[in-house]
């Protein structure tokens, strides 16, 4: 286990870049840190949503299952970003899995105890849930160029 | 010395006569993209004090196969001295589709080098950002050759790569040398993975926010689908980068490359002669523009 405190080990990852430090310790307080081996699952499509998770090392695939095909990877998550929203989405369960590609760390948040506090300090609530919606915005965006098979455009 | 004209200068007519040359080797780097070197025919290849053909990283010739037409092909060799031409290019119309299908001893017809050029002394005691997407790599491996050439001039040099699958990725024995070398920091993503593929899945612009630079003291030069290009420029601005310190290579349909016939105009620019590399800074209020 890493001997650093995690609220320092938070500090360093972008999820929280210039978040006022009481926010960043009050978080902090609802965070434990994971290592998981290569081919870890970490959630899987369907289950309940319980938890938030930044990536702190490592690669996290976020895969499907097709009829025939069987699980489909989708998309990499990598140190420095976000892993996990359904907690804050009706009907609260995963739409896809996540399993590990390589070691990888985690800081994992109960999301149950994470919507406790937001409820309580609701500016709080509003910085986390504003770096929730960026990274949702990133990840869309990565969606939509690899929907539109960029590659495919010759360049001469 | 092959005629190393930049486009504008000397007579027209002399810049509109293609050199023969004779391919030498033919390498399949993907199921549609392939490299070709060649060596001239008239014998001035760059043998003892001959430095046979030259042209700076960026810089591209107008390839003629004959009875099938002309096609502007960025350089993808080292432009060291001395050295084969060498020119990696997809196979999509008439032209490159018949050029895939000559193998060596086979001639055509070589006009360049035209363009400008990526500004690689520019990034001297600079961290160096390359960003490519899919072929894209192929315009910027001259800039990875000069970089290795004199890798002590460079701050941190970190290549960026995005391809649709990995077996459509080029260049990958290099890029695992490359890697292997530790003399630069090599990410690749692809848009869809294999089921053995674990690496990373996604567009290119996903590793500029994580990457470790210096943003007021880089450079970064990108090439690859305009879109693509669009995405990692915001990603390079949000990290704090410069326009005037980030440099697209744009693509147009160039005909003659010397400026003659306008059919790579691009707002107050034709591509081949202007361009087809610029600084941001310098494209950025017509680069979203449709119909330019």
């Amino acid at each position: 286990m890493n001997a650093q405190p995690i609220e320092s080990i938070l500090a360093d990852h972008p999820f929280f870049k210039e978040i006022p430090r009481e926010h960043l310790a009050r978080v902090a307080l609802q965070a434990t840190i994971s290592r998981f081996d290569k081919g870890e699952v970490i959630f899987r499509e369907g289950s309940d949503a319980r938890n938030f998770y930044l990536v702190l090392k490592g690669r996290v695939i976020i895969e499907t299952l097709l009829p025939h095909q069987g699980l489909v990877n989708i998309q990499t998550v990598e140190a420095g970003e976000m892993l996990g929203w359904s907690w804050l989405v009706p009907p609260f369960r995963y739409r896809f899995g996540a399993r590990t590609v390589q070691p990888t760390e985690l800081a994992i948040f109960n999301g149950k105890h994470l919507l406790e506090v937001f409820e309580k300090d609701p500016q709080l609530g509003y910085q986390f849930l504003r770096r929730v919606l960026v990274a949702i915005t990133e990840r869309l965006e990565q969606t939509r160029l690899q929907l539109l098979n960029i590659y495919d455009n010759p360049v001469k | 010395m092959i005629h190393n004209n930049l486009a504008g200068q000397g007579v027209v007519s002399d810049l509109m006569k293609p050199s023969l040359f004779r391919i030498e080797s033919w390498k399949r780097e993907s199921p549609d993209v392939f490299t070709m070197s060649f060596l001239p025919k008239d014998g001035m290849g760059g043998v003892g004090e001959n430095p046979g053909f030259t042209f700076l990283p960026g810089q591209f010739n107008m390839i003629y196969i004959f009875g099938l037409g002309e096609v502007p092909i960025s350089i993808s060799g080292d432009p060291a001295p001395g050295l084969p031409l060498i020119h990696t290019t997809r196979s999509v119309g008439a032209v490159t589709q018949g050029m895939s299908l000559l193998r060596p001893g086979a001639e055509v017809g070589v006009r360049g080098p035209f363009g400008n050029h990526w500004p690689v002394e520019r990034a001297w005691d600079k961290d160096l950002i390359l960003v490519a997407g899919g072929i894209g790599l192929a315009p910027l491996r001259p800039v990875i050759y000069s970089v290795l050439n004199s890798r002590n001039k460079f701050g941190k040099v970190i290549l960026l790569i995005g391809s649709k699958t990995p077996s459509e990725m080029v260049f990958r024995g290099e890029l695992r040398d490359w890697d292997r070398s530790k003399l630069m920091e090599i990410h690749l993503t692809v848009d869809r993975g294999s089921k053995s593929w674990r690496g990373s899945l996604g567009v290119v612009t996903k590793f500029v926010p994580a990457i470790s630079f210096e943003p007021e003291n880089a450079l970064a030069m990108i090439c690859g689908p305009e879109v693509m290009m669009h995405f990692t420029i915001d990603a390079l601005k949000k990290r704090g980068m410069q326009p005037e310190d980030i440099y697209v290579s744009m693509e147009r349909n160039m005909k003659c490359a010397v400026g003659y016939y306008g059919h790579c105009q691009y707002g107050p620019h034709f591509i081949c002669k202007n361009g087809p590399i610029f600084p941001y800074s310098e494209i950025e209020g017509i680069f979203r523009e449709p119909e330019v």
